[in-house]
């Protein structure tokens, strides 16, 4: 039987998805005007100075943008690598283990999540401060690797993919902690970590306050922070539009490489489910 | 802070939070900080870092450090503005302060306030005269003190569009009343063009004309503050522009958008006043305007006189816990007014000087203002008649306030003077909710 299409769901998504798409799509354009062209032409008029754009956004002060790239780069990867490892064994953990204090630990780490990280920064840099560590690649890397939503998904998906039965099979048959932890449990989890993986990278990509707060040598600065100061250049010097807008469409690039690369594992995510439920 | 930034973004509140808290906290620590006047001659090579937000600086610096291998400064371009204003003053509470920072110079009151940078009078004796009393004012607040030296300024005057203040027969403004007339003759002529614009949005552009007119928002003495937002000559200076918009002959919409730049660039608004700076902004924002703008003095409010105010500029500063007061004094000393240094402040930072000296050896143009061969030395005579006043600590909130009010008041064509009355009593209350005594 074929289903209906709903005429209001595609509406409302179609138009959600313009309002989302509208932005990067002028992005896109403006990164192909130059100087001149930016404020004078039609807002999705395509202008001639895209490889100008980039020329100038590699030169400027000795292609530093590169540098905060990498750093970025950097920032997300470790980051969300290292955030997804202790989710995964705290979810796991609380999931299939019962021991004092779970629900104790599990009801602190929901509260967590009631706390937007934009509050905690201002705490974070003052007592990473005073431990010596503000203004070093750690005092970014360090507050984004507990991330109590990211425990919280990873325990759901732990409780719904891994069959009690299974690890006791596996116990049974002699199996140790860590061999049940390696051999069975995460390979059963891995469609989940990627999901916190990528939600942990795009949240850590984009970041802006932790970094802002915490970094003082501008060699350190993510991608979001440098073109920043390249907008904020004070009253007296015109703000480096152009190069804010080219790098800002270069800066989102990878997370679209990304997406696209890791959307497989989404789907035997979604499939498996279908068929389990 | 001009070019569009969010001014009250959610960031600026946060990190304005912090500030807060760590204003609160200074009554308790104030002891800390008097080893500035102790602090013994530098002997081996000491390292610097300097936060600003000047283009080049890094190489500017590498002039220095060539020359004084035992004071190596090392820039870090942190962005301007408030938040970037926020930033120093959360590190200092951390003890992670850079040893110089640039400040804007209606921010640094607050960096005092905090006890976030140093007096510096004793390290920099012999730098006053190279600098106009209406700058050295800005650094001193009006006190013993010196927190800081002059580096950019920002006197202000009025841009004009040469070509078509010709076409509707204005003359340019000597004085505000020829302002107001010129505002009227041209929207009757054709009511789509505005003569000039009021903004709202940019309390510190309001601040630079009320300092023309000789207003005085804040003074303090002893640990009193005084605050005069509504004194009579801001007051006049309100009523003129509460005038001219109720009649609706003064453009109001937001500056720094791209509608603006529209405005400038399809000739709907033929003047603007605003700062030496001005020409960096119109040459990347209206480009295609390039030859047709000059500048004159702002008009006055008695013919004859020749005042102007400040809009923008900043100082550099020492940070109260630097450990290397006396060589960080040394580079400031040298690149604020020392001819070399100054040159290239003004070639790779491309900012207005504030040291007179090098205010009066630029000669070139702006290529954007090339028609007038004089635009250096008419800017330095304008730059000789602009008088600052002394700023307090709590500017943002003032110029939050004057967003408010004064962005409602545009709304209902209401009093301005009653505005600029809440903007006072906002600024004051503000004042005393963050600890400060203010005199009634």
């Amino acid at each position: 039987m074929r289903r209906r299409i709903g005429l209001t769901p595609t509406v409302l998504l179609l138009l959600g998805a313009v309002y989302s798409l509208l932005p990067v799509a002028w992005v896109l354009v403006a990164a192909t005007k130059s100087r001149a062209e930016l404020f004078s032409s039609n807002a999705f008029q395509p202008g001639t100075g895209l490889w100008d754009n980039l020329v100038e956004l590699s030169n400027h002060r000795d292609g530093i943008f590169w540098r905060w790239t990498l750093n970025t780069a950097l920032y997300a990867g470790v980051g969300a690598l290292l955030s997804t490892m202790v989710s995964a064994l705290s979810g796991y953990t609380l999931a299939k283990f019962s021991f004092r204090g779970r629900n104790l630990i599990f009801n602190l780490l929901i509260g967590g999540i009631l706390v937007p990280a934009v509050v905690l920064a201002i705490p974070q840099y003052l007592l990473l401060a005073k431990i010596g560590l503000a203004n070093t690649y750690w005092s970014v890397l360090l507050p984004g690797i507990l991330h109590p939503y990211s425990i919280y998904l990873a325990r759901v998906y732990a409780g719904a993919a891994i069959p009690d039965s299974m690890l006791e099979a596996a116990r049974i048959d002699g199996a140790g902690e860590f061999r049940l932890l390696n051999r069975i449990a995460m390979p059963m989890m891995v469609p989940g970590l990627v999901t916190i993986f990528l939600f942990q990278f795009v949240a850590i990509w984009n970041n802006f306050l932790l970094p802002f707060i915490m970094l003082a040598d501008d060699t350190k600065f993510p991608l979001t922070v440098g073109l920043y100061t390249w907008l904020a250049t004070g009253a007296n010097q015109p703000a480096l539009y152009t190069l804010v807008i080219t790098g800002a469409l270069l800066s989102i690039i990878p997370l679209i490489a990304l997406f696209l690369t890791m959307q497989r594992y989404w789907r035997t995510d979604l499939t498996s489910g279908a068929v389990k439920g | 802070m001009p070019y569009g930034l969010p001014r009250r973004s959610a960031l600026g509140l946060l990190l304005g939070a912090a500030g807060a808290v760590a204003l609160g906290g200074v009554a308790a620590c104030s002891s800390d900080d008097d080893k500035s006047a102790t602090t013994p001659e530098e002997t081996g090579p000491v390292e610097l870092t300097y936060w600003t937000w000047a283009p080049n600086m890094d190489k500017i610096v590498e002039v220095w450090n060539k020359a004084n291998p035992n004071i190596k400064v090392t820039i870090s371009n942190q962005g301007g503005g408030n938040e970037s204003a926020a930033k120093f003053l959360t590190a200092a509470k951390a003890g992670n302060a850079p040893d110089i920072m640039q400040a804007e110079y209606q921010m640094l009151p607050s960096f005092v306030a905090a006890e976030a940078v140093a007096d510096i009078k004793s390290l920099v004796s012999g730098a006053k005269p190279a600098f106009s009393d209406g700058l050295w004012g800005l650094v001193t607040l009006g006190t013993d003190a010196v927190y800081g030296l002059p580096q950019d300024s920002g006197p202000m005057g009025l841009f004009y569009r040469v070509d078509l203040l010709e076409k509707y027969g204005v003359a340019v403004p000597k004085t505000w009343d020829e302002y107001a007339a010129a505002a009227r003759k041209v929207h009757a002529a054709d009511k789509s063009v505005y003569f000039g614009g009021f903004s709202n949005k940019d309390g510190g552009w309001f601040a630079g004309l009320s300092q023309q007119a000789g207003g005085q928002w804040w003074s303090i003495a002893g640990d009193t503050w005084k605050v005069g937002i509504n004194d009579a000559a801001t007051t006049k200076v309100a009523d003129f522009w509460g005038g001219l918009v109720k009649d609706g002959v003064v453009d109001t919409q937001a500056w720094w958008s791209n509608e603006w730049n529209a405005a400038f660039t399809n000739g709907k608004l033929l003047t603007w006043c605003s700062a030496v700076w001005a020409p960096g902004v119109l040459s990347s924002n209206v480009p295609s305007t390039k030859g047709k703008w000059a500048m004159a003095p702002l008009p006055q409010w008695n013919a004859g006189e020749s005042f102007s105010g400040f809009w923008g500029g900043s100082a550099a500063s020492i940070s109260a816990s630097s450990k290397h007061k006396s060589a960080a004094a040394k580079f400031l000393t040298w690149l604020n007014t020392d001819p070399a240094a100054v040159d290239l402040l003004v070639k790779q930072a491309q900012v207005y000087p504030a040291a007179t000296a090098g205010q009066s050896s630029l000669s070139t143009p702006p290529e954007y203002f090339s028609n007038q061969a004089s635009f250096w030395s008419d800017a330095a005579a304008i730059s000789s008649g602009a008088r600052g006043f002394t700023f307090g600590p709590d500017v943002n909130a003032a110029y939050t306030a004057y967003e408010d009010s004064f962005g409602k008041a545009i709304q209902a064509k209401s009093s301005f003077t009653d505005a600029l009355t809440s903007v006072q009593q906002a600024t004051i209350a503000d004042m005393t909710k963050a600890g400060f005594k203010v005199a009634s």
